[in-house]
């Protein structure tokens, strides 16, 4: 057994938060009237640095470290790659979007990267302490971060719906938790599993299970726990709302996944069926919704709550394609839906102009190109053939149907019907009717880092749509994580701290 | 005499389901936000009630962490409530509904 130093298990971590700590370190020191976009630069490059770091990850053999609560694996790595990603171009899309109207854009730029530390320990953690310590440090980022429009009325709304379902939602889970802990003695995944397998208390492990679900489906809006997404999405700022509709939803997935395959891998009869009913309920709930919506950032909150649905959908396909496809479609549905809200957010500037569909009404004229772009992530939403969509869904309901799920796919098929709908709503809205003559017109120019956050996502939809493979292959190995190592990795002796 | 073990479970469950319902029917966010604090709390007793279940530090360890992380939380919603009342001038749930549900 080859010794790999601790650190070296959460290394893109401890990248993120230095990167985070110089950030808040050099904003006092830069001059109150300058810009602070080298403090954006810095926070790009030291997430350059975490996705190389979890690329190095890749080439260790998997294992534990400090006291096996977090482990490197091929699964972590893949959602570290996702979270780094969506990071990446909202930091990118972010540059310019601040840019004038708020003193607080060093803090802004910290308070992503502490929040990317949270979402992607999350992702690496096999301890429930780890867990909720990591998902509190992702939430009460994004808590502050969806409030950043602080003079607009609707943003500390956003923010203070936010905290109260949030924090309520994590007192579920961590209910949860000590009831675990009661039913096993332990708060270790894998210990967990042992003690389903050796017959602990059936009945407080159900409601153990039970609390968590509800506690995570807070956090991904699942419905019936879904009411606080369109009020949240509507209030945040658009760059913000990229990333909170995705990047801690792929990491309260990964831990959801983690919970069902790792700790109750044993008891799938009991999750299949609790799972199949918030499958169901979100993708109906949030398509019927987003029927309804008039004002565009809430008709994309209802998608997000159908799309957190269809990902459902992949837990019931078991075993390691199950992982696998709900691993791919995280980072096709990543790829759309940060790519929609950061050209919203261009399209609609700081002090969010444009907020209903009538606004965007014959929008292809004025901004052609923003307007193509805006274009490829819906038609990707609906799920059209080479794009990143399409083939998420195709895995996922390929999945549901060979593991004996057909009207779990049928009923995901129909509903994507009719999302269709809504989506081509928006698109005809642009490219059919003539110009608003009353709307001023914007006068934000894209910038170079928009542009390129932008290009990236477009390619990043394109590419998966075409070249699935290689993202495929890598969502498998990150599902036969945990078919090959049902038990913990041998923890190497040298990080057996001296006890007292 | 020993307390069993059950008695600490029934009186946690009844401050979670307290802090629950206050959570729903409350109207003012300050109050709001003591409910969660009490159903962090509740979660706490159970925890130590199961370290000592169990003979496990490791539950007791746990408290300390979620206590540590409730205080973060305060930090930030106390600041998110200034923020809301800055704008709002109430603290009343009912009229902080610019956006429909």
């Amino acid at each position: 057994m080859t010794e790999v130093s601790p650190v070296l298990r959460i290394l893109p971590e401890v990248l993120l938060t230095l990167t985070g700590v110089l950030v808040m370190l050099l904003e006092p020191v830069i001059d109150i009237k300058a810009s602070r976009k080298p403090l954006g630069f810095l926070a790009i490059s030291g997430t350059l640095a975490a996705i190389a770091a979890t690329g190095y990850q890749l080439q260790l053999p998997p294992g534990t470290a400090f006291f096996g609560s977090v482990q490197s694996d091929a699964f972590s790595a893949f959602f570290h790659f996702v979270i780094c990603g969506i990071v990446l171009v909202t930091l990118l899309v972010s540059l310019d979007y601040f840019e004038g109207h708020t003193t607080y854009v060093g803090e802004y730029y910290a308070l992503i990267l502490f929040g990317a530390v949270g979402m992607m320990l999350m992702t690496s953690s096999v301890e429930l302490l780890m867990i909720f310590i990591s998902l509190e440090i992702s939430s009460i980022s994004t808590y502050i971060l969806a409030g950043y429009r602080k003079r607009s009325a609707t943003s500390p709304e956003a923010s203070i719906k936010y905290f109260l379902l949030g924090s309520f939602a994590t007192s579920f889970f961590l209910y949860g938790i000590a009831l675990c802990f009661g039913a096993t003695g332990s708060t270790n995944l894998f210990d967990i599993a042992r003690g389903i397998a050796s017959g602990a208390s059936p009945l407080l492990l159900t409601v153990a299970f039970g609390m968590m679900l509800i506690g995570l489906g807070f956090k991904v809006s699942l419905a019936p726990f879904h009411v606080w997404t369109p009020d949240v999405y509507e209030g945040a700022p658009a760059p913000v709302v990229g990333l909170m509709s995705t990047a801690p939803k792929a990491a309260a997935f990964a831990v959801l996944l983690r919970i069902c395959y790792g700790a109750y891998g044993t008891m799938t009869h009991l999750w299949m069926p609790l799972i199949w009913i918030l499958a169901v309920l979100s993708m109906t709930i949030g398509n019927l919704g987003a029927l309804t919506q008039r004002n565009v950032k809430r008709m994309l909150a209802y998608s997000s709550i159908a799309h957190a649905g269809y990902l459902l959908v992949a837990f019931t396909s078991l075993a390691a394609l199950g992982i696998a496809s709900a691993g791919f479609y995280t980072a096709a549905y990543a790829a759309m839906n940060v790519g929609a809200f950061a050209v919203l957010g261009y399209l609609s500037g700081f002090d969010e102009k444009r907020t209903n569909l009538i606004d965007y009404a014959g929008i292809a004229r004025r901004h052609p190109v923003a307007a193509a772009a805006l274009s490829v992530f819906l038609l990707s939403l609906i799920g059209i053939p080479f794009t990143a969509g399409f083939f998420g869904k195709f895995y996922v309901f390929t999945g549901a149907l060979n593991s004996g799920n057909a009207w779990l796919a049928v009923l995901g098929l129909l509903n994507s019907g009719v999302a269709a709908f809504y989506y081509l709503r928006l698109l005809a809205q642009m490219y059919m009717l003539p110009a608003e003559p009353t709307l001023e017109p914007n006068t934000m120019r894209a910038r170079p880092g928009f542009i390129l956050g932008v290009a990236i996502l477009v390619f990043a939809v394109f590419a998966l749509g075409i070249f699935p493979n290689r993202t495929l292959s890598l969502a498998r190995d990150a599902g036969a994580t945990f078919t090959s190592h049902p038990n913990p990795v041998p923890q190497p002796q040298a990080e057996a701290i001296p006890q007292q | 005499m020993d307390v069993p073990i059950a008695w600490y479970l029934i009186l946690s469950a009844a401050l979670f389901s307290i802090g629950v319902f206050a959570f729903l029917i409350k109207r003012n966010i300050i109050t709001i936000f003591m409910s969660i604090e009490l159903m962090l709390n509740a979660v706490n007793l159970a925890f130590v009630a199961f370290a000592h279940h169990w003979h496990q530090v490791s539950g007791q360890i746990f408290v300390f962490f979620v206590m540590v992380v409730a205080a973060a939380e305060a930090a930030v919603g106390l600041a998110i409530i200034i923020s809301v009342y800055r704008s709002r001038e109430t603290l009343n749930v009912d009229q902080i509904n610019l956006m429909k549900l």
